[in-house]
């Protein structure tokens, strides 16, 4: 399913000021019938850490925490079965996740002695029947199982979305009898940061050689993608460019080709670099069939170097890094 | 001078007087007045004292050297030191390997007189430049340029005798040098006009080096044999146009001697330096090749060797000799000296009653010798210690320092070992970041994952900052402070921890040092480039026969010379530098520069005076002298290498080394002016070292030619030429066998084609490379399975906690380490079995067996060599860190879920993996909690047959597995708890009409057996049913109207059925629901459900479970009771 940028563009307008809720979510799938679940729910997800990034800080002063907890106090002493802290957050604009984190930290800062640690908070929030008072216990959790965007349910879907990624990945390259290293390996060798896996003989795909390829399971938008290279590319930069003088002298990486593809094609005149695992499928499939973008999430990027000829090799004995001449057939 | 040695000998004078003396620094207070007083008698002798030590110690040793590598003569000529020729020492000149300074006079014992006269003569004269000019014009008038050009450039005099050139040039050859008289068929080194380099070579930046000869060592020329008809002399010369007429003659003349020579060698028992004829078998030197064992025990005269030592070590401390390296080359011979030359008895005959004079031989035996260098070079240690990785290990391993000295080989072994200084001679390449350093970048090295994890992130901010600057910093308009400032507070801010700042200093050095230090190399190197180019076009048109045949001619040469300005005003530029501090960058270029003057270049006022600023420069390079703000000792040591060189070079007159007091205080350099300049930054490392000063290189040449066993006669590359079937000749003493090996692989690879060499090096580095990858994938695996196995029978018999974990370790490594041995063993089986089949794969299929054998047997022992080396250093480190890993690994499994440590099940070999997956599921049972909790509009719900299709689902997915991971597989476990709690109250909002909003009794439990079932046998973690039975999941009950307790009680019952809750820990939640505060009936109901669950008899599984089905109201019944 294609998504144009302009199909992105209304579904990001619609996502402005609504509470990231089960019902939000039902009636942006009734506005969008042909986007899938996944999609939708992950551009939401985004679209709305988007507007927390922007807006978190006015929530934590202590004039806003005092008034939420005025607030809770106020509507759980009228009615503690009424969803209270649910409604406090979706009325201020603020995740009910986060709101019941600000509640539950202003709780026990006071009836607690010492002010609470986050292992301590971030356990209560996970195991809400941890919660010394039972009213707050059920706010809490009702405010964790409404919320689509934050909270730990969310988030091991989200960790549960990528592991399940990286092992669809890997069965993918495993079938095409495509040789790599996985991030175990690559850490059992001592790298701390490593993409998802490194092949061990590079492929290419519409004419780009392909080194590494790290699997992400979120929706590719510009954002991310700066993001992503931000956090990740420049990382393993950091760590794989690294030659041995011994070695060999010039490997270089050209950063002319750092360029990247997104899926769903809304961006990809200037990104090059990342596609979807149906096009890696596609592409595996039939070397010679150009690439079409089918699946719209999660998406997969590369990296690869203007000398194509050449491969990451890791040396056992020394555990240095060198880059051996592939011979290009 | 002789006198000041023997008054030093006789402890007349103490030494430190005496180089103080020598130095010309200002007299102590210390000083003895006596002593004083005996030194000033001496005073115009002063600056010929050290020429004199260094003749003396040359012609001391010409009995021990005559076979080895010639020590590079300072001062060349043709000589009268014929080999063999003993008694009277040779007259010197540059082929004489005994001697680096010609003698004053044709015997020592009375030179002491003869050269204070000359030397009152030359201060009369008009100035140096012009009162050596005189000497070699006047008397060589009719002899002229053309008759023997080779031996222009230094004439044997020592600090400017008039007298001496023609003594020397009147000496006959030096038949045994072979850069004078090379083979025949071989390009002469210095031919085409340009005079063969009479000392240290001005050679190797390599190719670049276009004046040098093809000669790259301090010692004699390589034996490389260009055919003769090659247009040799244009290939080798710039200046092919300045050949001399004589040149021609010249080649005839050297032929004939050659032929001479030969006819001597003959002769000869001792032959000094034999011919090698290309293609011809090399003759026989067994007898030179065996070495005679050092004893400490048989020093003669150990007392006068360390006086003199003592004195020799203090000059070159004081950089009083021209050049250092020279002296530690003819010290490092000293040192692998093989064996004494028979001399003349008399000569052997100690005089009585001189032993610790002058009269008796310094050195009588081989022990002497190494004595007196291992002497020399413990005063040198701080030098060595700077040299090269390849030197330190040579000079480390060698046998007789150890027994000489075991406390100066251990310091150089720590040397060795702490020495990162690998010298290749590949330039390095330009570098872009720093690799991450697996070895000191991990997480055991930091106190805490968020140090690491700091770490890690700097080290991200370090690049992104760098690379921006790099990207951004010649843009105009961009500004470091609002660019970048408040990144780089920020990197720094996060530095708490010392560890992590000696983690990121590391980075940042790295960076900066393998950045700054490269940068520098670059520039230097290209100046050095630029320089010379500059200093060829310069003094180009200078060129000619030189020097001047007639002193008329050289005076009107010099006034019109000293009338054109220079063409770059180098000594501005040269003061700047030693002003700015920077002397580490514009003095290696100058040398270069300076390099390539014609003879008269150094008479001329203008660049006298830079002599001598330089020279200044050299005597102020004390390398000892380490204190604040002074130049970094690698910095010293280029500048007195380079220096050194230039010292050397024929066109600078060996006068100006030597220079008369009072000279030297007139160049004083303000560098007060710039107190940070580059000079106290440590810009140079070895490789750079080493690039600009090839011939350091020879120290660690001689060294290995002493372990090869080779006689190492031209101290290079040995290349012999002798059939690789020899090897099984016996006759080698067995301590050679090695070396002989050794030289036998190069004689090979020296008759074959390179690409052999290049295959069979290769396939060793790699076979060893892999060697090391398979044994740490077989034997260390092995042995880490074999840790992890006893680990866990340790953790049975110790129980759950196991002991200390670094105790647990230790045990393990004693009892794993001692297998590591097997490495080598099997290390060598790999290398055997594999490396002639790669030889064999890579050479051409027509390659003749004997050499394809050869090739194999020679790629097997280097690839074994390789993979031994590496194995032997690391195998015991390796096992141990493998352990390590492993043991944290297991306890860690160990650690807080036991539940875990079970085997994990996985899905059949048949299962298509078609289940729905966890994020799914999670995502599910999410919407269907959030629906139960609310708030729901009123048409929400769920159909009772979708949660029984979900929990299907769930089930399908644990029992595949195959995308599950152990978070999701929690909270899917909480999930189904929370869910059970809401069946259990009756809480799931059903669709369909208003009045069938609730479930089905029998619904209910269906979907509660199913998940008892998922519980019981498909999660695989703990699953949190205490969860049903918290106050919260309870109270769910609360809100229900009527109460009903029977799916509760009916769970309750299951759980205990199936084993998945003890009856005791039922009993206990359910206990502790009492101290919450209930509404008034709903505890009473509560008390009732606990005496109910506490009176139900213990009945066997069916019975119960009958029970249950019949009745299945029974709990209802019970609420409404």
């Amino acid at each position: 399913m294609i998504l144009t940028k302009a199909q992105y563009d209304e579904i990001a307008q619609c996502l402005v000021s609504v509470p990231p809720t089960r019902q939000s979510l039902r009636k942006l799938k009734q506005r969008f019938p042909s986007q899938s679940q996944a999609t939708l729910l992950s551009i939401f997800s985004q679209e709305y850490q988007k507007h927390i990034k922007r807006t978190h800080a006015k929530h934590h002063t202590s004039e806003a925490i005092e008034s939420y907890y005025q607030r809770y106090l106020n509507g759980v002493g009228e009615n503690g079965a009424a969803p209270v802290l649910l409604e406090l957050a979706n009325e201020v604009d603020y995740a009910p996740s986060l709101m019941a984190r600000i509640i539950l930290e202003r709780f026990l800062q006071e009836h607690e002695e010492a002010p609470p640690s986050k292992s301590v908070i971030n356990s209560m929030l996970r195991d809400p029947s941890q919660i010394p008072d039972g009213v707050l216990a059920n706010q809490v959790y009702q405010c964790i199982v409404n919320d689509c965007c934050y909270g730990p349910l969310v988030d091991c879907i989200k960790h549960a979305i990528g592991h399940e990624h990286e092992v669809l990945l890997r069965d993918l390259l495993l079938e095409k009898n495509l040789s790599f290293l996985d991030e175990d390996q690559l850490r059992a060798r001592g790298y701390d940061k490593t993409p998802d896996f490194i092949l061990q003989v590079p492929v290419a795909v519409e004419g780009h050689i392909i080194h590494w390829i790290e699997s992400k399971a979120s929706f590719g938008d510009e954002c991310s993608h700066h993001a992503y290279l931000h956090d990740q590319f420049w990382s393993y930069w950091n760590r794989f460019t690294a030659f041995d003088p011994e070695l060999d002298s010039n490997w270089r990486v050209s950063l002319d080709f750092l360029k990247c593809r997104s899926t769903p094609p809304m961006v990809s005149q200037d990104m090059e670099l990342f596609v979807p695992i149906g096009d890696l499928k596609l592409f595996l499939d039939n070397l010679e069939i150009s690439m079409s973008f089918k699946e719209d999430f999660p998406f997969f990027f590369f990296f690869h170097s203007e000398e194509n000829c050449r491969f990451l090799e890791l040396e056992g004995g020394s555990e240095t890094i060198s880059f051996s001449p592939l011979v290009s057939s | 001078m002789a006198a000041v040695l023997e008054s030093l000998l006789r402890e007349e004078l103490s030494v430190a007087v005496a180089v103080r003396w020598i130095a010309r620094s200002a007299q102590s207070s210390e000083d003895d007045p006596r002593e004083a007083a005996a030194l000033s008698s001496l005073r115009p002798l002063r600056k010929e004292f050290v020429p004199f030590l260094l003749n003396f110690l040359r012609e001391q040793s010409s009995r021990v050297l005559p076979q080895g590598p010639p020590t590079p003569a300072k001062a060349p000529g043709s000589s009268t030191g014929l080999p063999g020729r003993s008694g009277g020492p040779p007259r010197g000149g540059r082929g004489a390997r005994n001697q680096l300074f010609p003698p004053i006079e044709a015997s020592s014992a009375t030179a002491a007189d003869a050269p204070s006269a000359r030397r009152g003569g030359r201060r009369r004269g008009p100035g140096p430049a012009r009162e050596r000019g005189r000497g070699p014009g006047g008397l060589e008038e009719g002899v002229s340029g053309e008759c023997l050009p080779w031996a222009g450039g230094r004439r044997p005099r020592s600090s400017g005798s008039p007298s001496s050139p023609s003594l020397a040039r009147s000496d006959p050859p030096n038949l045994s040098n072979l850069e004078e008289f090379p083979p025949v068929g071989s390009v002469p080194p210095g031919s085409a006009g340009t005079k063969p380099s009479r000392r240290i070579n001005p050679t190797p930046v390599s190719e670049e080096r276009s004046l040098s000869k093809p000669k790259t060592c301090f010692t004699s020329p390589p034996i490389s044999c260009v055919p003769s008809s090659q247009p040799s002399v244009l290939d080798t010369s710039p200046w092919g146009h300045g050949i001399p007429s004589g040149c021609r003659s010249l080649q005839e003349e050297r032929e004939m001697l050659r032929k001479e020579r030969s006819k001597q060698l003959q002769q000869s028992p001792t032959p000094a330096c034999p011919t090698l004829e290309p293609g011809s078998p090399h003759p026989s030197r067994t007898g030179h090749l065996t070495a005679e064992p050092a004893d400490p025990t048989r020093v003669s005269s150990r007392h006068r060797l360390e006086l003199v030592a003592l004195v020799y070590s203090s000059c070159i401390a004081e950089n009083l000799v021209p050049n250092l390296f020279l002296e530690l080359f003819f010290v490092l011979q000293l040192l692998t000296a093989r064996r004494m030359v028979a001399a003349k008895d008399s000569d052997l005959e100690p005089t009585p009653g001189a032993v610790d004079s002058l009269e008796s031989p310094l050195f009588q035996s081989v022990h002497d010798c190494v004595f007196f260098a291992v002497q020399v070079l413990e005063h040198q240690f701080h030098v060595l210690s700077h040299l090269d990785k390849g030197t330190l290990k040579l000079l480390a391993e060698n046998e007789r320092l150890l027994c000489f000295s075991p406390a100066l080989q251990g310091r150089l072994r720590a040397a060795y070992e702490g020495s990162v200084a690998k010298v290749s001679l590949a330039m390095p390449p330009s570098a872009q970041a720093v690799s991450f350093q697996p070895e000191t970048d991990n997480r055991a090295n930091f106190s805490s994952d968020r140090a690491f994890h700091t770490f890690k992130k700097q080290r991200d901010v370090f690049y992104e900052v760098l690379r921006e600057w790099e990207d951004r910093h010649e843009e105009p308009g961009w500004d470091f402070e609002k660019g970048l400032g408040s990144r780089i507070r920020a990197m720094m801010g996060q530095l708490s921890a010392a560890c992590s700042h000696s983690h990121f200093v590391r980075l940042f050095q790295k960076q900066l040092l393998q950045g700054e230090r490269r940068q520098f190399a670059v520039v230097l190197l290209s100046l050095r480039l630029l320089a010379k180019f500059l200093g060829f076009v310069a003094f180009l048109p200078y060129r000619g026969p030189e020097p001047p045949p007639t002193r008329e001619l050289q005076d009107s040469i010099l006034s019109l010379r000293s009338q054109v300005p220079p063409v770059l005003d180098v000594r501005a530029l040269l003061q700047q530098g030693l002003r700015a501090r920077r002397a580490v960058l514009t003095v290696p270029w100058l040398v270069e520069f300076l390099s390539l003057a014609d003879h008269i270049v150094p008479m001329l006022d203008y660049y006298r005076s830079i002599f001598t600023l330089l020279l200044h420069l050299h005597r102020s390079l004390v390398l000892s002298k380490e204190s604040e703000g002074e130049m970094c000792f690698l910095n010293k040591l280029l500048l007195l290498a380079v220096l050194g060189w230039l010292f050397q070079i024929p066109t600078v007159p060996e006068d100006l080394f030597f220079l008369e007091e009072g000279q030297l205080d007139v160049f004083e350099v303000d560098t007060v002016a710039s107190e940070h300049g580059l000079d106290s930054m440590p810009v140079v490392d070895q490789q750079l070292l080493y690039t600009c000063c090839p011939y350091i290189g020879e120290l660690r040449k001689l060294l290995a030619s002493w372990v090869s066993g080779s006689s190492g006669r031209s101290g290079g590359l040995v290349r012999k030429i002798t059939p690789t079937t020899t090897t099984g000749l016996g006759a080698q003493p067995p301590q050679t066998t090695q070396g002989l090996q050794a030289q036998l692989a190069q004689a090979f690879f020296h008759n074959q084609p390179p690409s052999l060499r290049r295959t069979v090096e290769f396939v060793a580095e790699r076979i060893g490379s892999n060697c090391v990858k398979h044994i740490k994938a077989t034997l260390v695996a092995e042995l880490v399975r074999q840790a992890e196995s006893l680990l866990q029978e340790q953790l049975v018999t110790q129980g759950q906690e196991g002991g200390d974990p670094a105790q647990l370790l230790e045990i393990l490594c004693s009892q794993l380490c001692p297998h590591g041995a097997q490495a080598l063993t099997q290390g060598r089986e790999f290398c055997q079995k594999k490396s002639p089949g790669a030889v064999r794969a890579l050479l051409p299929e027509e390659t003749p067996a004997a050499v394809l054998s050869s090739a194999e047997n020679i790629a097997v022992s280097l690839a074994t060599e390789k993979a031994c080396a590496w194995l032997s250093a690391n195998i015991t480190a390796l096992i141990r860190r493998e352990v390590k890993a492993a043991v944290s690994r297991t306890l860690r499994a160990q650690g807080p879920e036991p539940a875990a440590r079970g085997e994990r099940r996985g899905c059949s070999r048949a299962c298509e993996h078609h289940a729905p997956l966890p994020s799914h599921l999670i995502s599910e049972i999410k919407d269907v909690l959030s629906l139960a909790v609310g708030p729901r509009d009123p048409e929400e719900g769920v159909a009772p047959e979708y949660l029984e299709q979900l929990l299907g689902q769930l089930g399908q997915m644990l029992r595949c597995r195959q995308f599950l991971c152990p978070p999701a597989e929690q909270h899917l476990a909480k999930c189904s708890v929370e869910l059970a709690s809401l069946l259990v109250a009756d809480q799931i909002p059903i669709l369909g009409p208003p009045a069938q909003h609730q479930l089905e009794r029998g619904q209910a439990r269906r979907l509660l057996l199913m998940l008892l079932s998922l519980w019981k046998d498909d999660f695989q973690v703990p699953v949190p049913l205490q969860l049903l039975l918290r106050p919260r999941n309870v109270a769910l009950l609360a809100d229900t109207r009527p109460r009903e307790w029977d799916l509760l009680l009916f769970l309750l019952r299951e759980l205990v059925e199936k084993g998945l809750m003890r009856r005791m820990e039922i009993e206990a939640c359910l206990g502790s629901l009492h101290e919450t505060q209930w509404p008034g009936d709903f505890s009473e109901e509560l008390a009732t459900l606990f005496n109910l669950f506490l009176a139900e008899p213990h009945v066997p599984e069916h019975q119960l479970r009958a029970c249950e089905l019949v009745q299945p109201n029974r709990g209802t019944v019970l609420a409404q009771s």
